[in-house]
């Protein structure tokens, strides 16, 4: 048996966006075990919902992340809605679609940039980097903000989009499809990038279903699963929503789920805007939360759960978000066990780790 | 398997004019939508309080003996809850952001009494006896409080 060495492996690593620390257990070049270890950035955000009342607290749940914060302020929002029985006009539902959905372009343009980044491929990260400006420059257009969009709030949302806006949204996204298309390519075909993304890090359907693996992690590995789906979603009902699933459950098939996922919610934004209904974007709120309640929402980097307690006050007896990195650690501590020590970096960032969501 | 399938888009981006902004030369354009700083219109303001109470980061401070209404403009972070809760429309979101600086900002504004109400303080300072004005004065400031009714009718129920 080679002699075990253990190599610390963050929590600062030019290839880690956010501080993870791993204790890898090597023979030689090969990692044996992987021990992660969290609580870096944890920043007590759930226990803020004792000093913040309800309709407050969104702009403290839409910071948990920089990446998915408008998902995370809609999963806040369903949660008390559900809770307090709300039913938001179908105009809100559609741009929350589309916000949405429009995060899911700008993260899995983010994480792409990031992966080339961790195989060394600069100028295709920092190329994928500039078709992300597109996305935040529409963001920024349509809510006010660039990373903080503060447009979600119980009830609907805090202002609406008028139709020119949403013409040049369909306008500038379908100028950005033919651009990813090239990048898309490159990603997927060229062999310098398949030599240091296929067969890597296989995880089984089997194997990510016992884990417990979430979003782009368990569609890359062959499992059908999206809560757009098993919410049963009207809207994504009605827009023909199909997740995309790929079965080589290796770190190249976790990059094409992406991929695909990102020409696929362009689409879903596009039959969106031509299906947004006028009229009104909130509805006037009264009361209290009283109940328990659960709202699930499939954040660009999986499933994301939101829960939520109410007394009848103004402050909420407990919040708790479960984020989809939290689910997919054990999946990618397995990936990292018999894997090289150069793929770690990128068995890493094949879960689209997000360090500041799981600690809150 | 493709060798050099990026090619095509380095060469272009080679030749090509840079996608970045030429800052600081070429300023920013903002969209109209744009969340930017906060601005004020001291003189419309109540200072009830309320965009205080609701700003998440506790950066406005309202003081409504000295009549003055203070943001740490660093410390916002351009929610614009405030400019939401304000009953008398008088605040709004600029449309730039606050630039970069190496001290924390803080902007304090303060309403100035009408100019009528001034004279007439003037006025009743002028008066020959000094326990004349002395009551003046004291008449002046309690009339001075009594005049701001709005921000009790403006508070709140569960103030």
């Amino acid at each position: 048996m080679a002699k075990r060495t253990v190599i610390p492996f963050g929590p600062q690593h030019p290839v880690l966006p956010e501080p993870v620390h791993l204790d890898l257990v090597l023979e030689d070049e090969t990692v044996v075990e992987a021990i992660p270890s969290i609580g870096y950035i944890h920043r007590g955000l759930e226990k803020l919902v004792e000093k913040r009342e309800w309709p407050e607290m969104v702009s403290v749940i839409e910071r948990i992340c920089g990446i998915c914060s408008f998902g995370h302020g809609m999963g806040y929002c369903l949660s008390i809605e559900g809770n307090m029985g709300i039913q938001i006009p179908e105009r809100a539902e559609y741009l929350r679609l589309i916000w949405h959905e429009l995060g899911r372009v700008h993260s899995h343009l983010l994480w792409l940039g990031l992966l080339a980044d961790s195989f060394g491929f600069e100028s295709l990260y920092m190329h994928t980097w500039k078709l992300r400006e597109t996305v935040l420059d529409l963001f920024e257009r349509t809510t006010g903000g660039r990373v903080i969009f503060s447009v979600c709030k119980v009830g609907g949302l805090r202002r609406d989009v008028d139709a020119d806006t949403l013409a040049l949204m369909e306008r500038k996204l379908t100028e950005l499809v033919p651009e990813i298309e090239e990048l898309a390519k490159v990603f997927i075909e060229d062999s310098s990038v398949g030599s240091r993304l296929k067969g890597v890090g296989v995880l089984t359907a089997e194997e990510a279903a016992a884990l417990g693996a979430v979003g782009p992690v368990a569609r890359g590995s062959g499992l059908r699963m999206d809560v757009r789906l098993e919410e049963k979603d009207r809207l994504y009902v009605d827009l023909g929503f199909e997740p995309c699933v790929e079965t080589a459950g290796d770190s190249h098939a976790r990059c094409v789920v992406r991929i695909r996922e990102l020409f696929q919610s362009i689409e879903l934004i596009k039959a969106a805007i031509q299906r947004i209904p006028d009229g009104e974007v909130s509805v006037p709120v009264k009361g209290n939360p009283e109940r328990e309640y659960i709202a699930r929402v499939e954040q660009p980097r999986g499933e994301a759960y939101y829960y939520s307690k109410g007394a009848g006050e103004k402050f909420l007896k407990r919040i708790r978000v479960r984020t989809p990195t939290n689910a997919n650690i054990p999946a990618m501590v397995k990936t990292l066990a018999g894997a090289q020590l150069a793929d770690v970096p990128i068995l890493i960032l094949t879960i689209d780790p997000c360090i500041s969501c799981t600690e809150r | 398997m493709k060798f050099l399938s990026m090619g095509k888009v380095v060469l272009r981006s080679l030749f090509g004019k840079p996608s970045t902004y030429g800052y600081p030369f070429t300023p920013r354009e903002y969209p109209d939508t744009l969340r930017g700083a906060i601005g004020i219109d001291i003189d419309a303001c109540i200072f009830c309080g309320l965009c205080a109470r609701k700003c998440p980061t506790d950066a406005i401070e309202v003081n409504r003996q000295e009549k003055s209404w203070t943001i740490k403009r660093m410390q916002c972070v351009y929610c614009s809850y405030c400019v939401d809760t304000c009953m008398k429309n008088c605040l709004w979101t600029e449309h730039t952001h606050v630039v970069p600086d190496t001290v924390k900002q803080v902007d304090t504004y303060k309403q100035e009494p009408p100019e009528a109400e001034e004279e007439a303080a003037e006025e009743q300072l002028e008066t020959p006896a000094s326990t004349e004005a002395s009551l003046g004065q004291t008449d002046s400031e309690s009339a001075g409080q009594a005049e701001t009714p709005e921000p009790q009718e403006g508070e709140p129920a569960d103030a």
